[in-house]
């Protein structure tokens, strides 16, 4: 050890005073910032992405939740009914009474345009059946002046919102370049206005040439039910489930094999329980098409994994001693858990649980393969029981049947879609979250 | 005054190296070390002895400014290495770590071969012009770790490989590859069996021709075994420093007596 | 809804039998609870238990094995003769059922009375006219044999449904009376009731299994069809990808190597825009965020986890595929046609993979020992030194791990690709592009209008089964490793 040739080389670049550095330490110092700089701007990236995205949906979507109206007061004596029924085309007759009553209030405003029939039935669809089944449904109100909000046609909306203007607009049988002067007409005149979309948020699916008169509130209904039989399948046999393989399970090759296969199948494409649930519910057990119930249980089969998970984790953060102090005091084994560990771990149970249904609210591609895309949910279901077995949308599916089809105007629909289905998820993480916070024990 | 230094140094080989003066560290709210001055000689083995918790270790981590990876860590007070203070803002802890060395209480070689991990210290701090020159100082480090006889023939297999002993005079050996001056051992010996021990030990007490060596360590035998100056820590307090023998043998302060005699600690 | 009230009876049934149990237990102890073996909830629980598990296990054993036994039974009565040329049993047996059901229906709404439907001489042409005219979905051509099948099928179930009725609440009463008997104050009531307990957890944990065993049976047998109607070297090797829509032609060639390129196409895309992104940021948020920026930047990197596939979807579709398009299209570069492309749902998956990534590798990159950082830094190693030459390579099987669990997930992921690649089967090495994949072509060949028996619908499950195999695989494998690699620091 004491060779004198092994002393050190003078190593000449190392400076004297650690307050002075030198050329190499500059250099080091150099690369570390780079280094550091790549990271920040990683998460900017990142960060950058989630805001593009946001403001893309925000932008977009809002749009759907104003819709554009045209609101008149309307009076319909009984003498005007009776004379409308007795003419040949009934609805002709009432949509004349509507025309004669705008002009009639255009020009009380001293604002004169021309327009006829035709182009009222372009900007507001066939107006003349809607007043004649209202009046068929409240013969009370004859005599009364009613206000009626009937929805613009969704070109009308277009030109309310931006994206139809006098430029792009090319003369169709649904919108002519001379309607939009009655629009402006009768914007001025105060009859024309944007009003708040409720029957976007309570509505069901309308058709494909029909963008303004598509609602989701059909579709939450489906999503809503098929919760319920994620919830009431998935929380009860994943609890069970976690109970067994944390608490009881011998250690042996069946255990192994319920953890392999769990810690699989939370990996599974969800496109592949799309075609289980295909082949299993529809074909083989011959469960109705589109149902929610169908969609429930493929969720919950695809749900399974993570609840499992998170709840074994909520049951290990148990701490032993809890157990065996049960068991000191003479409880059975099934005593202890389901007295003790089970209550204790309950917060983080549920927590998990919550996340798994947020996660299955959002999922879309096993809900293709069932047909709950394509499915034009018009209305509600019948009945509580008939929620599950009548043939339904759900949200996510209803926004990709949105985004599917040729008309622009679906668009905005499948956007304001979006932001429905986020404030659902928003709510269900937000809960989570509460409950975490409020529950969350330090052992 | 650098050049000073340095002519001092030639002239006595028993010059201080390190020079701490009322020196404070908080974590958070608590204050762990209190108001402690102490000067460490060069080419000495220096003992930091004390109970557990007592704040030998967060004091040595102050000496190379690892404790600036913790962030509630707060250090007052001056250490000054040559006569340089430590914690002036210009100092950059990287180039203060090349000069203090550290050995650490579990041997941590990294996952890479017994080579590599010798070599890492001169390849990042750029010691070598060529691969013969960085074979030989890792050869060089090897010997001083006394481990070269061990591995010379496997110098491409993994260094967590290595038994615990091996693993830690290979740390040893790697924290001497950068050349530093002043090499910190943090209970080099706690994770290692007897005969290891001995070896480190032995290790110790060669590498003292060179450097000036602080070590921690809770076992008051070791402490007695090597080194030459001892200072006895309790609840963040130095109680007392001086020449291990006299605080061995007669101990001035009666805390220091209870604690080698067993009554506290 | 007769399962609904069945399954309400057998509960009830069960109520009782709780009452009455633990009523005798007390009995029997002569109101001195202390003289039980167990709690007197126990012995209630006892015949509860013994009350609704036979009666449900049968239940649920009968409503699997009847549509099998119903559906076998009304194929043997399809004479070979009834079944056209072309089509095959499978297809005569979805008429049968679809006439069925509009029978049932038709009655469930007054519309045709039941001994109509039952009438096994009922005239072909005037049922067909009735179930129109209530609505049915019918087609034209329902023929003698048909309407006879169906009928059969209808009474067959009808009666199997009442048989299982009575079977499963005289089970149930069985099993309350039994266990009713049983009931004494030394009966241990509270180990039978535990480990029938026990079996029950032990049945839920089974579920997973039974799922696995689901998917690869549901995917084995319609691949087996899809192998006899179409041959399997042609489905591995061809290289065009192109079925016929009329649905029932031989022409159509179904070759999924384009199909492959096109997902390993996105999915590399994919993964060259998260893995840069996602270990950089795990690198930062795990050595050096400060706590806050930590707390702040980590939350909302997952929020992009969090967002529905439906929406990145969306996005790639009506935001990044126009955006693309602009830069890269007849406007810009002159390099895009369309906005669906293999760079559009590259970029956005890679987007929705970000998290996936670095919350992967941050959990991996925490797992490197402290230790390891310290010998490092005590050496006087900056810290990009430290993460590059010592925290990365010895978090580097992790992060292999991490990569290909992510990989993975890119194979799978159908939404994005669904609205952003495209539709057509190229092999391309163009980007710009539009490229399909395994799961797109998966839910077009299964939502259109193909028969399920022809081979353009039973190719879907061929597809599956490959995506099934190719993603077990990578995520074994990448457990694997994974575990490895954590088992190397514990």
């Amino acid at each position: 050890m004491t060779d004198a040739s092994m002393q050190s080389p003078e190593t000449g670049h190392r400076s004297v005073s650690l307050t002075v550095a030198d050329a190499h330490t500059k250099k080091r110092a150099n690369a570390e910032k780079r280094f550091r700089a790549y990271g920040i701007v990683a998460i900017a990236t990142g960060l950058f992405f989630l805001i593009v995205l946001f403001a893309s949906i925000l932008s977009q979507g809002i749009p759907a939740f104003q819709r554009t109206v045209v609101s008149v007061d309307f009076t319909l004596s009984a003498a005007q009914r009776d004379e409308a029924e007795s003419t040949l085309f009934k609805t002709k007759a009432y949509s004349n009474l509507f025309i004669a009553q705008l002009s009639k209030e255009l020009e009380d405003q001293g604002i004169s345009v021309d327009f006829d029939e035709a182009a009222i039935e372009r900007l507001l669809g066939k107006i003349g059946g809607t007043i004649r089944t209202y009046y068929a449904d409240n013969p009370g109100k004859l005599g009364d002046p009613v206000k009626f909000d009937l929805a613009a046609s969704s070109r009308v909306d277009g030109y309310f919102k931006g994206r139809v203007s006098r430029d792009t607009l090319q003369d169709s049988r649904f919108l002519q370049l001379s309607d939009l002067d009655l629009v402006d007409a009768l914007k001025q005149a105060g009859i024309i206005k944007q009003a708040f979309n409720w029957p976007f948020i309570t509505g069901a699916d309308s058709g494909v040439d029909n963008p303004g008169g598509a609602g989701i509130g059909a579709s939450v209904i489906g999503s809503f039910f098929m919760m319920l039989v994620v919830l009431g399948l998935s929380l009860p046999i994943g609890v069970a489930a976690s109970i067994y393989l944390e608490e009881f399970a011998p250690q042996n090759r069946f255990t192994d094999l319920i953890e392999v296969n769990i810690s699989n199948l939370a990996a599974v494409p969800s496109i592949v329980f799309g075609i289980l649930g295909l082949a299993v519910f529809i074909q083989f057990m011959h469960l109705p098409q589109s149902a929610p119930l169908v969609g429930g249980l493929v969720l919950t089969l695809m749900t399974l994994p993570t609840i499992i998970i998170s709840t074994r984790a909520s049951l290990k953060a148990v701490p032993p001693s809890i157990r065996d102090a049960a068991l000191g005091v003479g409880a059975s084994k099934m005593q202890a858990v389901f007295h003790h560990v089970l209550p204790l771990a309950a917060p983080g149970i549920l927590t998990g649980t919550i996340i798994g249904l947020a996660q299955a609210l959002g999922e879309t591609a096993p809900l293709l393969l069932i047909g709950m895309v394509g499915f034009v949910a018009r209305g509600y279901p019948d009945g509580f029981l008939a929620g599950f077995t009548e043939p339904n949308s759900a949200m996510p599916a209803q926004i990709y049947t949105w985004a599917a089809r040729a008309d622009v105007g679906f668009y905005e629909k499948a956007w304001g879609g979006i932001i429905i289905l986020l404030m659902f998820l928003l709510t269900m993480n937000i809960i989570a979250i509460i409950l975490r916070r409020r529950f969350e024990r330090r052992w | 005054m650098n050049d000073m230094t340095r002519v001092e140094r030639t002239v006595n080989s028993k010059d201080i190296k390190i020079n701490a003066k009322k020196v404070q560290v908080y974590y958070g709210d608590t204050h762990a070390i209190k108001d402690v001055s102490v000067e460490i000689e060069d080419k000495t083995v220096t003992a930091f002895i004390g109970p557990s918790g007592c704040g030998k270790s967060t004091f040595l981590r102050c000496l190379n400014r690892m404790n600036d990876t913790i962030d509630i860590c707060r250090v007052e007070g001056d250490i000054l290495l040559d006569g340089e203070d430590i914690y002036d803002k210009r100092v950059d802890p990287v180039q203060l770590r090349a000069k203090v060395g550290m050995v650490f209480q579990k041997p941590n070689p990294f996952p890479k071969s017994i080579y590599d991990n010798v070599a890492y210290g001169p390849r990042i701090h750029g010691l070598a012009k060529n691969k013969a020159e960085l074979d030989e100082i890792v050869e060089k480090s090897l010997r001083r770790g006394a481990i070269w006889d061990e591995v010379k023939d496997r110098l491409d297999a993994p260094g967590t490989g290595l038994s615990g002993g091996q693993q830690q005079r290979l740390c040893i050996a790697r924290a001497v590859a950068t050349e530093p001056e002043v090499l910190l051992m943090d209970e080099p010996c706690s994770a290692l069996d007897p005969i290891a021990t001995a070896q480190v030990e032995e290790l110790i007490d060669e590498l003292r021709s060179r450097y000036s060596v602080v070590i921690v360590t809770h076992s008051m035998q070791q402490a007695a075994r090597v080194s030459q100056k001892t200072a006895f820590f309790h609840l963040g307090n130095l109680v007392e420093f001086g020449e291990t023998g006299q605080i061995f043998t007669n101990p001035v302060d009666p805390r220091t007596e209870s604690y080698i005699t067993g009554r506290i600690g | 809804m007769p399962i609904v009230w069945l399954v309400l009876i057998v509960l009830a049934i069960a109520a009782v039998g709780y009452v009455l149990g633990r009523t005798r237990a007390l009995q029997s102890a002569t109101g001195d609870v202390r003289a039980l073996h167990s709690l007197p909830s126990y012995y209630g629980a006892n015949v509860a238990l013994k009350t609704i598990v036979p009666a449900f296990g049968l239940m649920i054993l009968w409503l699997l094995v009847q549509p099998l036994y119903v559906n076998s039974q009304v194929s043997e009565m399809i004479s070979g003769s009834a079944i056209e040329d072309g089509a095959s049993l499978n297809l005569v047996m979805a008429e049968v059922r679809r006439t069925a059901y509009g029978l049932d229906n038709a009655v469930a709404a007054g519309q045709i009375p039941e001994e109509l439907a039952r009438n096994a001489r009922a005239d072909v042409i005037d049922m067909t006219q009735r179930l129109k005219d209530a609505g049915q979905v019918v087609t034209s051509d329902i023929t003698q044999p048909v309407l006879r099948a169906a009928q059969t099928y209808r009474i067959m179930n009808a009666t199997g449904y009442s048989i299982m009725a009575v079977a499963v609440i005289l089970t149930a009463l069985a099993g309350a009376a039994v266990s009713w008997f049983q009931t004494r104050a030394e009966y241990r009531a509270r180990n039978v009731v535990e480990q029938g307990v026990r079996i029950l957890l032990l049945a839920a944990a089974s579920i997973a299994i039974l799922t696995t065993v689901g998917i690869v049976l549901s995917l084995v047998f319609n691949t087996w069809e899809f192998f006899k109607l179409y041959p399997a070297t042609d489905f591995f090797f061809g290289t065009t990808w192109a079925p016929s829509f009329s649905g029932r032609g031989g022409s159509s060639e179904l070759g999924i190597i384009p199909l492959l390129w096109g997902t390993f196409y996105i999915s590399l895309v994919a993964l060259l825009v998260a893995v840069p992104i996602g270990l950089f940021a795990a690198i930062y948020l795990s050595e050096y965020a400060s706590p806050r920026v930590r707390a702040v930047a980590k939350p909302l990197l997952e929020i992009l986890a969090g967002i529905p596939t439906i929406v990145y979807g969306l996005f790639a579709l009506l935001t990044v595929g126009p955006l693309l398009l602009g830069l890269f299209g007849d406007d810009g570069l002159g390099w895009m046609k369309a906005g669906t492309a293999v760079m559009t749902a590259g970029l956005v998956m890679g987007i929705m993979l970000i998290p996936f990534v670095s919350s992967l590798s941050d959990d991996i990159i925490n797992a490197v020992p402290q230790a390891m950082r310290d010998g490092s830094y005590g050496l006087g190693a900056t810290q990009s030194e430290t993460i590059r030459q010592v925290v990365l390579p010895a978090a580097l099987p992790g992060i292999v791990g991490a990569i290909l669990l992510a990989a993975s997930r890119a194979i799978g992921e159908t939404m994005i690709v669904v609205l952003g690649a495209g539709a057509a089967a190229r092999l391309s090495l163009n980007p710009f592009e539009a490229m399909t994949t395994v799961t797109a072509k998966i839910v077009s060949q299964l939502t259109g209008d193909a028969d399920f028996a022809s081979p353009e619908a039973l190719v879907a499950f061929a597809l599956g089964m490959t995506l099934f195999t190719l993603t077990l695989g990578l995520n074994i494998f990448a457990l694997y490793i994974v575990r490895k690699y954590r088992e190397q620091y514990e």
